[in-house]
């Protein structure tokens, strides 16, 4: 018999480890990527390779000479941070500004903080909002989406997103109408064939890495919901009121980053809301956010900045807002 | 199906002794019975050293209102009265009785036969229950007489018998549903007869269908009584859970199950009510299961009080090479042992032996605020955030955030993704804020 | 260009002369009149504020002695341990009170059951805290009393004068740190640290074992534990010895450093500190020194 342990109860534990959760993310981010490669071309995987490595090796840096514990690469969440990154910048992006995004999210955004699970902000955003703000004209001349195997050899074409476009449109005074016919059909938007960065253009693709994610457990639904509802029904609104000033929902949800930001960026769980009460506040603050900007911001696409705002907010959400507690409200169901 | 709402995760079930039959474990040459087995104050010796005691005699008594009175388990000599190890290495006063022999006491029925007419009257069974020593058996052994005893102005309705047996591995209740069943629905009935209900609610987890049917079949003919299969999810053996599970009332947040009109009791304990009230003997021995993937023989045993775990564990072929760990109760909440030669106590319902390997706690990582805690907590609870308070010492701010709500069910622990141990930090930090409001008490 | 840098200056002083005025009604409003004297004992003080007083800071303290010297014209029972009696007088003389010397005192550590002494009998897997070991189990050397060995004494001190030696498991006190603040104290469990004199020429005697356990039971763990056998109590010529509950305690106020108890111990559970070495007799050959003189801390 060997020396007995000691330690508390439970003696047993579940399989869940950090490394599947956040590998769960990655699997999921498989559809998005491939429609990026697809679109993109050799493009897509030298923005996603460089992204990835710069941020592994950010991190690997940070953690063995300033922080010096012990090296964490392998859990995946840098993996994440690269991959999101890489999926939120146009696919012609200059390999320095990839690497000065990285430090960006890494170093400030993540390892200034603590590292894994201490950083209030979605690093990946972080790093993003800061290209956008430091680098706008390189951040919003799109590639135009050109199919891996097309004969087309139109190479350094670039061009708005369909919300730049829509943007531009109304602010020079013309109609929703008249707009949407300069645009790609609704069925090129879902499937991706627009202008965009990396990964946000295929709303379908990221749609079937949320639901994996949801099936899995490793995201709740309330984020995702309450985010895709209040963008539905306030441009709804919007759109009911006036369809020659605003323009209609499904326009909202299968362009710019939103399905992106729905199931990858808002559902972070490091700098979202822990209760289901608060994830669901936390949603809508988002959706809400978002339309604002989108309708009547100065930048074309809001989802960044919304969900960075709302993890601002999230520990004051996570202390308004708590689970229901057992016991809490005396209900007496007396036959 | 029905389940309780909030929290709860799944384990491994692991219930590898299930087939097993109850068998008698042989009588050990010595055993040590603790004072203090119950919830509550400990009892007080009547015997001293060199006292002839036989099997069933009264030989502590609980004097305190929550205690109980501890009888004989053998027949012998009291070699001395001492402080021993208990389970956690501590020196806990307790009686040594060296066997000689197994005689009883005369006036306990040792019959098989069924006794179905209650003639006891409420009192009467109160009584028996409180001098014959019957505490719960499913664990934190909290003395049945006190549970019997409605205070004023609360009125039972619901008698709720506990068969869930939900921690992984054990299966000492569910053997006892299978082979007791007659007997223990007879106790279900004094039971009522002393709380003056007429309904008892008996929960099982669908993973026993064999006790589940069994009991259903027999319950028809016994008025009042209703078999209800329960979805599997711990910590449904809980109190408060298998309430809101079985009536969906929810026990308001610091009270007792009589708030809301409901009384627990596991099925063992309905089974030695049984024997004490008519067959009058006390409770001296019961039913532990020794499991563990290594063990050659899993098995359930009828043992008597403060016979050596490391005996039973050599009735079941001994310890195996690679034991690292030796946990008295099942994995989620029984108490890892210092040593093997503990003694079973009241509330000892399984003895579970693992190897190196599963004795090992997962290395602990950053918490990634995933919230898994939060969602599987069945009190509703926020695990991440009491332990911290616990470990920044803010312990008026867990109190708040209802850190005594907790049942230390170990759901939280279970699920982490990153390792932490949340539940003893938890546990730290109840006992701390336990000494603060036990201070304002005092003030 | 020239009104807007007018209009510029006279609203932005216009703001700013609206809010001093603000500021000036609310700081009016929520004075709260504090004896002056509060803080110039603040002042006096270390500013550690790491509790050894009793009170959770500094500034407490001071409130605490100037409402004393209010109300009862003393300071009695207030004391800092960390400034020692410079640092009280001071206080006095702010309060314009006369203060009693008070002796120097030490942390000591009472417990040798190193890795060696009380080898390991269980493996412990959890927080390295403790106070939450005590309540789980008794220890890895099956000592209830022993120490633990999870540092929460190093983790409540502020003044670096203690570290956790890896080689016996056991924590170490740097005499020339403490400070005698107490906040070891209150965080061991298990009542293992005790305040004591510092001692003519910081020479200390104590028996370093609280284990109230029979002596075959506390021989039983480790080898260094004190058996309660009277040895020590029947040597001492001075009273300071008592024997209660199996365990032997030296009452520093009575000792007198003689040295002999040391000497009869038969398990070496007194400790002398900072003593000149021993002439050494042939008579006890085995017995090892117990403390290196050449430094100044405690070595166990």
């Amino acid at each position: 018999m060997n020396l007995l342990t000691v330690s508390g109860s439970p003696h047993v534990h579940g399989d869940n480890s950090v490394k599947k959760v956040m590998y769960g993310v990655v699997y999921a981010l498989i559809p998005a990527m491939l429609i990026s490669i697809y679109f993109f071309g050799f493009d897509a995987v030298r923005v996603l390779l460089i992204s990835v490595a710069a941020c592994l090796l950010f991190e690997w840096l940070i953690q063995k000479y300033l922080i010096k514990g012990p090296a964490t690469i392998n859990d995946g969440s840098a993996l994440i941070t690269g991959i999101l990154l890489a999926f939120n910048v146009p696919s012609n992006l200059p390999i320095w500004i990839i690497i000065v995004g990285a430090f960006v999210a890494i170093g400030i955004a993540k390892m200034s903080f603590g590292g894994l699970g201490k950083n209030p902000f979605n690093p990946a955003l972080v790093g993003r909002v800061f290209l956008l703000i430091s680098f706008p004209v390189q951040m919003t001349s799109w590639p135009i989406a050109k199919p891996l195997f097309s004969s087309v050899v139109t190479d350094a074409i670039t061009g708005p997103t369909p919300l730049g476009i829509l943007k531009d449109g109304l602010r020079s005074g013309e109609k929703v109408s008249d707009i949407i016919t300069q645009l790609p059909s609704y069925l090129q938007q879902l499937v991706g064939d627009m202008g965009g960065s990396l990964g946000e253009v295929s709303a379908i693709a990221l749609l079937i890495g949320g639901l994996y994610l949801l099936i899995r457990k490793i995201i709740t639904w309330q984020i995702p919901v309450a985010y895709l509802g209040s963008v539905i029904i306030f441009t709804g609104i919007l759109w009911l009121v006036n369809p020659e000033q605003f323009v209609n929902p499904l326009f909202h949800l299968i362009t710019g980053g939103l399905m992106l930001g729905v199931f990858f960026m808002a559902t972070d769980m490091v700098s979202s809301p822990m209760s289901s009460k608060g994830q669901i506040i936390f949603g809508l603050g988002c959706g809400i956010i978002t339309v604002v900007i989108r309708i009547w911001g100065a930048y074309p696409e809001g989802v960044s900045f919304a969900i960075l705002i709302m993890n601002a907010l999230t520990p004051l959400i996570n202390n308004s807002f708590k689970p229901k507690r057992f016991g809490e409200v005396v209900k007496i169901d007396h036959k | 199906m029905k389940t309780f709402k909030l929290g709860g995760v799944h384990p491994a079930e692991n219930k590898i002794s299930e087939n097993k039959a109850i068998e008698v474990l042989p009588i050990p040459k010595q055993v040590q019975i603790p004072l203090g087995q119950n919830l509550g104050a400990p009892s007080v010796p009547i015997v001293k050293k060199g006292d002839e005691v036989k099997t069933g005699q009264l030989i502590a008594k609980g004097e305190a209102f929550i205690s109980s009175n501890i009888h004989s388990s053998v027949s012998g000599k009291v070699l001395k009265i001492d402080n021993v190890n208990d389970q956690s290495g501590y020196k806990r006063p307790a009686i040594v009785i060296n066997v000689a022999g197994d005689e009883w006491e005369e006036n306990i029925d040792r019959t098989d036969t069924l006794k179905k007419n209650i003639t006891a009257s409420k009192n009467e069974i109160i009584k028996k229950v409180h001098e014959l020593g019957i505490v719960g058996l499913g664990g934190a052994a909290f003395p049945s007489h006190v549970k019997l005893m409605v205070p004023k102005g609360k009125k039972a309705e619901v008698l709720i018998i506990n068969g869930v047996e939900c921690e992984p591995y054990l299966t000492a209740d569910h053997r006892v549903m299978l082979e007791k069943a007659n007997e223990l629905l007879v106790g279900t009935k004094i039971l009522m007869k002393a709380l003056g209900v007429n309904k008892a609610l008996i929960g099982i987890e669908n993973n026993k269908p064999d006790a589940i049917e069994h009991l259903s079949k027999l319950s028809k003919e016994y008025e009042g009584i209703e078999v209800h299969p329960l979805k599997v999810k711990y910590p449904q053996g809980g109190e408060k859970q298998l309430i809101k599970a079985l009536t969906n009332r929810e026990v308001p947040s610091g009270t007792l199950p009589i708030e809301v009109g409901c009384v627990v009791q596991n099925v063992g304990t309905a089974l030695a009510v049984y024997e004490a009230v008519q067959k009058n003997k006390p409770l001296f021995e019961r039913v532990v299961t020794i499991t563990g993937k290594a063990i050659k023989n899993p098995s359930n045993f009828l043992v008597r009080i403060g016979t050596p775990i490391s005996e039973l564990i050599e009735a079941c072929g001994g310890i195996p090479d690679k034991t690292s760990k030796i946990i008295g109760g099942g994995p989620m909440m029984g108490k890892s042992l210092v040593t093997p030669d503990a003694p079973i106590v009241k509330g000892s319902s399984g003895v579970l032996l693992f190897d190196e390997k599963e004795s090992k706690r997962v290395e602990e990582k950053a918490c990634i605020r995933c919230a898994s805690c939060i969602k599987v907590c069945p009190m509703g609870l926020e695990p991440v955030l009491i332990s911290q308070l616990t470990k920044l010492e803010m312990y008026e701010e867990a109190e708040k955030n209802n850190i005594m709500d907790c049942i230390e069910c170990g759901s939280c622990q279970y699920t982490c993704p990153s390792g932490k141990p949340l539940l003893d930090y938890i546990r730290l930090g109840k006992f701390k804020v336990g000494q603060i409001i036990r201070n304002r008490g005092k003030n | 260009m020239n009104d807007v840098i007018i209009f510029a200056v006279i609203s932005l002083s216009g703001i700013g002369f609206a809010a001093a005025v603000i500021l000036y009604f609310v700081a009016q409003k929520f004075k709260v009149i504090e004896d002056p004297k509060i803080d110039e004992v603040e002042e006096a003080l270390p500013a550690a504020n790491c509790g050894g007083c009793g009170y959770p800071g500094c500034r407490n303290f001071s409130e605490a002695c100037v409402k004393k010297a209010n109300n009862d014209k003393n300071i009695e029972g207030l004391n800092c341990p960390v400034g020692g009696n410079e640092v009280m007088s001071k206080v006095a003389s702010i309060l314009g009170l006369e203060v009693e010397a008070q002796e120097p005192m030490v942390a000591v550590l009472r417990c040798s059951g190193s890795k060696k002494n009380a080898p390991k009998k269980v493996e412990y897997d959890g927080p390295m805290t403790c106070a939450f070991a005590h309540n789980l189990y008794q220890g890895e050397s099956a000592c209830p009393y022993g120490c633990l060995g999870l540092g929460d004494c190093v983790e409540a001190c502020n003044f670096n004068a203690m570290y956790m030696d890896e080689e016996t498991g056991l924590p170490v006190i740097i005499e020339d740190n403490c400070v005698a603040c107490g906040a070891c104290v209150e965080a061991c469990p298990r009542d293992i640290i005790e305040l004591r004199n510092v001692g003519k020429k910081s020479k200390r005697i104590f028996v370093s074992c609280v284990n109230e356990e029979k002596g075959g039971v506390a021989r039983k763990n480790c080898s260094v534990a004190c058996i309660g056998c009277g040895k020590c109590f029947q040597v001492c010529k001075f009273d300071a010895i008592t024997i209660e509950n199996n365990l032997a305690y030296i009452d520093y106020e009575k000792c007198k450093l003689c040295r002999k108890c040391v000497e009869v111990c038969p398990t070496n559970a007194i400790h002398e500190l900072n003593f000149p070495p021993r002439k050494i007799k042939p008579v006890e050959p085995e017995k090892p020194a117990k403390i290196k003189e050449t430094e100044n801390k405690q070595q166990v």
